[in-house]
């Protein structure tokens, strides 16, 4: 817990900062593996059967699946997955993450099979204070999911990371 | 499996309740890749702060997906959800997931639902509201 925090002028910098695009997977274990991890039992999201009897040509992805970043040792967050060191990155100093929201936005359902570029930026930092964790970091960030083969976008989501 | 023109604002989805322990938590890191040890290690400091493991934000999230994912079923599909993190939930307690029809609108050529959803304590307590949208096919 924070009592006095304060934006720098070198975490100003890194709003605004697009990362270098990193290969994320939508493959038909990784949907059931999310699907599990949720607590679906609809068998459309594991069964390839049932799949094309509702309409669909593989695994349809569950909403709120962004897709599965390509995991490397030492490029790779060990801790959350997604890549490391592709954009900016703020040195603040605090220990405790809290998450403040999500939204994702589709331009088409996605499934297993498609193959996509996520590029990453964070577009809003704030300062904000509660009783119980003092001063805490707000970072607000977009992500923007390109199919690799086209370029067209398929997915946007937005987040807040609160850091205390 | 509802179309458009049975859709009326108001109209309530059916719930889902849940009470995730740390096994399914676990299964959760592991489809999402997020292995933060607040959700699955008790020793972890900042779960002993709490007094708990908790249930991940985004897990919350993903479950007001499948309400309307589930409700909707193969008659359309889901464009968007949003949610806002209001309040913890510690691994085994029950909650439920919700949503109720918010509005319906055509907008370039697409019939969409938007859904008012939310998780909600046995108390009472909404500790993840958002919305939701849907495409309808028919």
């Amino acid at each position: 817990m924070a009592a006095e925090f304060e934006l720098t002028d070198e975490m100003l910098a890194t709003v605004g900062v697009e990362s270098e695009p990193w290969p994320v997977e939508l493959t038909t274990t990784s949907v059931r593996a999310f699907a599990r991890g949720v607590g679906y039992s609809d068998p459309r999201y594991y069964d390839l059967d049932a799949a094309t009897a509702a309409g669909h040509d593989s695994l349809p992805a569950p909403p709120c699946y962004l897709g599965t970043p390509v995991f490397i040792p030492g490029q790779s967050d060990p801790t959350f997955s997604g890549p490391r060191n592709t954009g900016p990155s703020i040195r603040h100093g605090l220990k405790g993450l809290l998450d403040g929201g999500t939204e994702v936005h589709y331009e088409r359902p996605l499934k297993a099979g498609d193959r996509l570029f996520m590029t990453s930026k964070i577009s809003k930092l704030e300062v904000k204070e509660s009783k119980g964790l003092g001063k805490m970091l707000v970072v607000t960030s977009e992500q923007s999911f390109t199919e690799q083969d086209t370029g067209d976008v398929v997915m946007r989501t937005y987040g807040q990371a609160i850091y205390y | 499996m509802p179309t458009f023109n049975e859709v009326n604002v108001g109209d309530e989805l059916p719930p889902i309740t849940k009470a995730p322990d740390r096994a399914q938590l676990v299964l959760y890191c592991a489809g999402s890749g997020d292995f933060n040890p607040l959700h699955w290690d008790q020793s972890f400091e900042q779960a002993q702060q709490i007094g708990d493991n908790i249930v991940h934000g985004r897990m919350k999230w993903s479950t007001l997906g499948q309400v309307v994912s589930d409700w909707v079923g193969a008659s359309g599909w889901v464009k968007s959800v949003a949610c806002q993190y209001r309040g913890m939930d510690l691994q085994g307690t029950q909650w439920q997931a919700k949503g109720v029809v918010a509005d319906k609108r055509e907008e370039n050529g697409q019939k969409l639902v938007e859904v008012e959803v939310w998780t909600e304590t046995e108390s009472g307590q909404k500790t993840t509201p958002g919305r939701a949208v849907v495409v309808l096919n028919a």
